[in-house]
């Protein structure tokens, strides 16, 4: 079985500064692989690369064993990866069910279609309904997302991600800025919607890696400096030095 | 969305009313001002694809009604001579054939950026064609266009297209074809699609779309109904210009649309009927009519960049709540000093008007019926006086409106916290 996500001496420099300094790292399918590093370390750089959103310098990535290089986000997408983003990124001045539904579309096969009328779909219909359950917006499922609180936007964001049933789901800190009962709720909704894909999330709360995570790389400076369980990243000498030392005692 | 609510009868009034209309208002003047409103209908609704729903600030949407709108004068033309037969009913189809094409064409170009960029590469390809409408004089007929004869073809049903009721009812027909057509759009995946691209290119990328295809997909769609107008303008006037390509029209549809506000799919119905009838209406009684027409412009920008559909929406909630009598004394309040500044506004331009264009105010004038003398200070200082008064009256009396907004918005939402919405995805989708 060829790994989910494989990138082979990634490397990005925007102008001169190196940001991703010859990354290797394989994701295997079904797991549940954390991504973890100090501020600027690159780590939503890399989530830019693998998806799409930004060209590589060197290096090549491939999703499921086919090439995906350099390939426009929306060919990535198709071939079943989903990706959320650190910074909301939603369609504000349409409904939450909407945000859904707009995700749900191509995983469906209705690619441009103008012929058929979207109210008429019962399968994108349920699925997106199923969705908004899930992410706990039922109940602001006719709100303009522009107008959710922080915390809902987020799990939008998840939604929005997960809606197409992509096989290897990308998070970029889903939990950032809740609060504690907030990220509980994240957490749950995260191991809940990643039950039978791959998925890779980039988070600091630690106690939430090391919980959910059955690997861990950690990236410092654009390099990737161990993978691993996470009992073994716990007793890694470099990791402690670089990172987790100061982490743990924060 | 409010407009998902409002179901099918909004459009059994459409329809009943583009029937009645002709029969309550007779006179020549009223016909042919319908005619023009039904085509301006189409093309500001095919606008508002690009606009409101694509988020594509189109510089150059005359290109696609013109083009097709001389393609049909040729067409009627060589019918008129006897190279072919076609049914002038289905012309309008042809010339949405025609708009389909060059939008194929240009709008590959056009499309290729978005946002500002593509504003300037609409207004460039509209520069182009006008450019080009010189080099071709046979086909563009130079300064005097292309005249022609719609009173051609085979006649179904002793319909000849002679009458202009007749011509009406052709224009009505495609009017309501096509809005149907194009509200029907607004609910294909495409049409959301399109909504997305406009909230959120980027986004819209890693759900799998490609923004610029979804931009140039809808573009082709909204030149397909720009030239179904075209066809129609040359049916109507029998007569197509350089004018109809030329910026000046592309500036016209664009108004329209944001008068009639683009963030709803009614708006640029409103805004065509609206501007066409100030346009036919105010040309007829004041040589400053695009001065006015400029001025409200300028006001709706500044005041309600929304648009009239904008306003009508602010006030729905109300509405439905049976509030709006509340807010009702408040409007007729306010109504006084904006109608006194508007008379004193209105009584300044059209002297400056008359005396720049009698030469030093000679003769007599009339404003609202009344006999006036431009050249002694008194009417000028009445219409100021008016001016001041309806400024400060409004200062004065908005505070009130105000206040009723508020009890109307806490009683409003003492009646949502009351009774909450039923919270089911998509409910009249
Ligand atoms: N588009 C860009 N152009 C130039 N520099 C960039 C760009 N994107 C990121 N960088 C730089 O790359 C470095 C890594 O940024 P990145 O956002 O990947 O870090 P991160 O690991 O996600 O950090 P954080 O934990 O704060 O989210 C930063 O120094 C940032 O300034
Ligand atoms: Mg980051």
């Amino acid at each position: 079985m060829s790994a989910a996500l494989e990138l082979k001496q990634v490397r990005k420099s925007f102008g001169k500064t190196a940001i991703i300094n010859g990354v290797n790292l394989e994701v295997r399918q079904g797991e549940r692989h954390a991504i973890i590093g100090p501020n600027g370390a690159g780590k939503s750089t890399l989530f830019n690369l693998i998806s799409g959103r930004f060209a590589l310098t060197s290096g090549s990535i491939s999703l499921k064993g086919k090439d995906i290089t350099n390939h426009a986000p929306f060919e990535i997408n198709r071939r079943g990866l989903s990706r959320s983003f650190q910074v909301t990124n939603i369609f504000p001045k349409l409904s939450v069910y909407e945000n859904v539904r707009c995700a749900v579309l191509w995983s469906q096969g209705h690619k441009y279609s103008f012929w058929r009328h979207i109210g008429k779909l019962a399968s994108v219909r349920e699925r997106a309904e199923k969705i908004v359950r899930e992410i706990g917006l039922a109940h602001r499922a006719d709100t303009l997302a522009g107008l959710l609180s922080y915390a809902e936007q987020r799990a939008l964001e998840i939604g929005v991600t997960i809606a197409g049933g992509a096989d290897v789901i990308l998070l970029d800190e889903p939990t950032a800025g809740m609060s504690h009962s907030e990220t509980e709720h994240a957490v749950a909704l995260v191991r809940q919607i990643s039950e039978g894909r791959t998925l890779v999330i980039v988070e600091h709360d630690m106690g939430v890696v090391f919980s959910l995570a059955d690997r861990i790389s950690v990236l410092v400076y654009g390099e990737v400096i161990a993978t691993g369980t996470p009992p073994e990243i716990r007793a890694n000498a470099r990791v402690q030095e670089a990172y987790l030392g100061t982490a743990t005692h924060e | 969305m409010s407009e998902q609510r409002s179901g099918i009868t909004p459009w059994i009034v459409t329809i009943a009313l583009a029937i009645a209309l002709p029969l309550l208002f007779n006179k020549g003047f009223s016909l042919s001002l319908f005619c023009q409103m039904g085509i301006n209908i189409i093309f500001a609704l095919s606008y508002n694809m690009l606009l409101g729903q694509t988020g594509m600030l189109s510089f150059g949407h005359a290109v696609y009604f013109g083009l097709a709108a001389y393609f049909c004068a040729h067409a009627l033309n060589a019918m008129g001579q006897g190279a072919f037969s076609f049914p002038v009913t289905l012309l309008p189809l042809i010339g949405g054939v025609i708009g389909l094409l060059f939008g194929v064409v240009l709008g590959y170009i056009t499309t290729k950026r978005s946002g500002t960029p593509f504003a300037m590469i609409s207004l460039g390809i509209g520069e182009l064609v006008a450019a080009g409408s010189q080099m071709f004089p046979d086909f563009f007929g130079g300064e005097a266009g292309i005249s022609t004869n719609r009173v051609v073809g085979p006649k179904a049903l002793g319909i000849s297209y002679g009458p202009q009721i007749q011509v009406y009812y052709l224009i009505a027909a495609w009017a309501l074809l096509s809005a149907i057509a194009m509200y029907a759009f607004t609910k294909t995946p495409l049409g959301r699609m399109a909504n997305a691209v406009r909230d959120n290119a980027e986004r819209a990328q890693f759900v799998g779309y490609d923004p610029q295809r979804v931009r140039y997909l809808v573009f082709i769609v909204a030149s397909f109904f720009a030239g179904v107008a075209g066809a129609l303008s040359a049916i109507n006037f029998e007569i197509v210009t350089v004018e109809n390509v030329g910026l000046a029209a592309s500036g016209f549809v664009l108004f329209m649309a944001f008068m009639g506000g683009t963030g709803s799919f009614y708006g640029p119905v409103i805004g065509a009927i609206l501007v066409t009838f100030l346009q036919v209406a105010l040309s007829g009684y004041t040589k400053a009519w695009l001065l006015y027409l400029g001025l409200f412009f300028l006001l709706m920008v500044l005041f309600a960049p929304g648009g009239i559909a904008s306003l009508i929406e602010l006030h729905r909630p109300a509405w439905r709540a049976r509030q709006l009598g509340k807010l009702l004394p408040g409007y007729v309040a306010l109504l006084v000093p904006v109608l006194i500044g508007f008379a004193g506004a209105v009584g300044l331009i059209e002297m400056i008007y008359f005396v720049e264009t009698s030469g030093g105010g000679e003769g007599e004038m009339r404003l609202l019926g009344v006999s006036v003398d431009a050249r002694q200070p008194t009417a000028w200082m009445v219409c100021f006086a008016l001016v001041v008064i309806g400024v400060l009256g409004f200062r004065q009396l908005r505070p009130h409106l105000l206040r009723r907004w508020d009890d109307v918005t806490l009683a409003l939402r003492a009646a949502e916290t009351r009774a909450p919405s039923a919270a089911v995805p998509g409910v009249g989708t």
